[in-house]
């Protein structure tokens, strides 16, 4: 396929209707507030993707990262009232910091001990940020006014961002980088005979991968207003959800996380509104329940995702119809 | 020196309860060699159980323990059989699948939890539940002690089981080496399937002991299954003796901590220690035992 600067017409078309989203639904807040959400899980899912499902080490702490980086944001601003745009510059970075640390300690694990390894750190992270009153405020959260009252320009930031973790993603895995990425998943030792430094090469994914997933904790910060280590830091509602996104759309792929993202804020969406109000009141308490059981009955039959296996449900759909006609 | 007495006392009866929840998750961990993220849960499933029985029925936890292992025991098979056995074979990008799919597993159990019972916390008031025994100055927490003295005979038993009967020896035969096994003619499927079972009814024990002592709400299973597994990679993993000290470390480190360093850190403690045995002392203590 021809290409137009970096991506291909197909993925164009995709941007452009991104673009176009938020004024095709005729801007009622509600759906732009689900549409930023999508992207902003897009975004932590492009992250765990680059460092799970590319370099094979399955990080069970990404919250780490969010959480930090929303911290980066949220702290100046706590202490001496600089404003937390500049977290989107300050979010990134501290999460690679945070990231080269981290990366020294779990990445002598490997495969489970690795996992292990990084939901325990975002988990003592979590404590910690609650505990340290004098630094964070603790459990109270900090709290900032949002500068617009409109949600168009949060829309475009992150779907700015979106797009850039979409775009590296992309790059780095066509470069000689993303291919050192992927013997280090397929076989450790066979990268290491070859004369790959794993290590180094881990820990790049590391911190790019902790770079976007900082960035969208910094964002989080700047268009919720809020933050609390139970919130940002959340083992389920983050490190565990993320990874559910990454394996709904398709561990490995560029568009999986995407597909993810869009898939889990849709589900958890139609649930908790009932069918969008119109059906009964009880449907709203489903919303995660459902989702739980998507992700079961993805792994048992669809382990690729929806983009990895998506020939597998063409194949499927494509039968039944013959099946239909005949 | 009484409140160091104190602390010591309370973390080993702590620990003894951990314990339990330890070997269940090694014992998973040994046979079908995988992290089960779900074990958190199915404790949370069965203190579900013994509260219902305690709040509609009026049976005793205690007496409930003989109902919550058999109905987890069972539902944990169906668990290990229909979800988790399928994936054994099956090639896929990330070697954690089973692993992700207990993530799955634990997230519909506290899902269901919380549309069933809500979020609200509960909790069982038992005529025991605030009573305590003195030796000399030193107070005992009553059901704490009860449950101390269950863990042991449930370990104890768990061991006969174990080294002295056929389908105990297949189990740790498993563990070994699980081609051996099946040469020597154990069902290795079967066993894998009977283990899941089992390391969950060890949960369920726990989980019918924890009640009067714990408050319950859907959230407590992601709490315990972190617990579970600093337990066990304290004690090496699939190692039963060690998780038997893992279980007491961890009790102990968690009492200490909130006694002497400060009460929001104590769910921190165990997790630092946990990193710092990861990264030092990959083994954990199973390296001083051999069962």
């Amino acid at each position: 396929m021809k290409k137009y600067l970096l991506l291909e017409k197909r993925e164009w078309i995709i941007l452009g209707g991104a673009a176009l989203a938020p004024w095709i639904f005729g801007f009622s807040p509600y759906f732009q507030g689900l549409l930023i959400l999508v992207l902003m899980w897009v975004v932590l899912g492009n992250s765990w993707n680059l460092l799970a499902g590319y370099t094979g080490q399955v990080s069970f702490g990404h919250a780490a990262f969010f959480g930090i980086g929303a911290y980066a944001a949220a702290i100046p601003y706590h202490h001496f009232k600089i404003s937390p745009w500049w977290g989107l510059l300050t979010g990134g970075l501290a999460a690679v910091i945070l990231g080269y640390f981290l990366g020294k300690l779990v990445f002598r694990l490997r495969g489970p001990y690795f996992a292990l390894g990084t939901l325990a750190s975002g988990e003592i992270l979590r404590l910690l940020f609650g505990e340290e009153e004098w630094l964070t405020n603790g459990h109270n959260g900090i709290l900032y006014m949002t500068t617009f009252i409109s949600k168009i320009p949060y829309y475009y930031l992150i779907l700015f961002i979106a797009m850039g973790s979409l775009v590296a993603v992309k790059v780095i895995m066509k470069s000689k980088l993303g291919f050192y990425f992927l013997s280090i998943r397929e076989d450790q030792e066979a990268a290491e005979a070859l004369g790959i430094d794993t290590t180094k090469y881990k820990n790049i994914a590391l911190a790019i991968s902790s770079f976007f997933a900082g960035l969208a904790g910094a964002f989080y910060m700047i268009y919720m207003g809020f933050v609390d280590p139970e919130v940002v830091f959340a083992l389920h509602n983050i490190s565990i959800l993320t990874i559910l996104v990454g394996i709904i759309g398709g561990v490995g792929t560029i568009w999986g996380p995407a597909v993810g993202a869009l898939i889990m804020v849709f589900i958890q969406e139609l649930f908790r509104s009932s069918f969008f109000g119109v059906g009964p009141q009880w449907v709203s308490q489903l919303h995660s329940l459902v989702f739980g059981a998507l992700v079961v009955v993805m792994i048992l039959y669809l382990a690729g995702g929806v983009v990895g296996d998506w020939d597998i449900i063409r194949k499927k759909f494509g039968k039944k119809r013959v099946e239909g006609q005949g | 020196m009484e409140t160091f007495v104190q602390t010591l006392v309370s973390g080993i009866l702590i620990g003894g309860l951990y314990a339990i929840i330890g070997i269940g998750m090694t014992l998973i961990m040994g046979v079908l060699n995988i992290i089960n993220l779900a074990h958190g849960q199915i404790l949370m499933l069965s203190m579900y159980i013994t509260w219902v029985l305690w709040t509609y029925f009026g049976i005793d936890p205690y007496i409930a323990i003989f109902i919550t292992i058999p109905i987890v025991f069972f539902i944990a098979e169906g668990i290990s059989k229909f979800l988790l056995h399928p994936l054994m074979g099956k090639d896929s990008i990330l070697p954690e699948n089973q692993v992700l799919m207990t993530v799955g597993i634990g997230m519909v159990l506290v899902e269901l939890a919380r549309v069933i019972f809500s979020s609200d916390y509960k909790s069982v008031q038992t005529s025991y539940t605030n009573k305590s025994w003195y030796l000399g100055t030193i107070s005992f927490n009553t059901p704490l002690t009860i449950a101390f003295i269950i863990s042991i005979i449930m370990t104890v038993g768990l061991f006969l089981f174990l080294t002295k009967t056929d389908t105990g020896r297949s189990v740790r035969a498993t563990a070994q080496d699980k081609s051996a096994a099946a040469l020597m003619g154990i069902s290795t499927g079967k066993i894998t399937v009977l283990t899941y079972g089992l390391g969950s009814a060890l949960d369920a024990a726990a989980g019918s002991l924890l009640l009067p002592i714990y408050y319950l709400y859907p959230d407590v299973g992601p709490l315990f299954t972190v617990k579970a597994f600093v337990i066990t990679i304290l004690g090496g993993l699939g190692s039963t003796v060690g998780a038997i000290f893992g279980g007491l470390i961890l009790g102990l480190a968690e009492t200490f901590g909130a006694t002497y360093i400060s009460m929001g850190y104590r769910d921190a403690i165990g997790l630092i220690i946990f990193l710092l045995v990861l990264v030092f002392f990959p083994g954990g203590l199973k390296r001083f035992t051999k069962v």
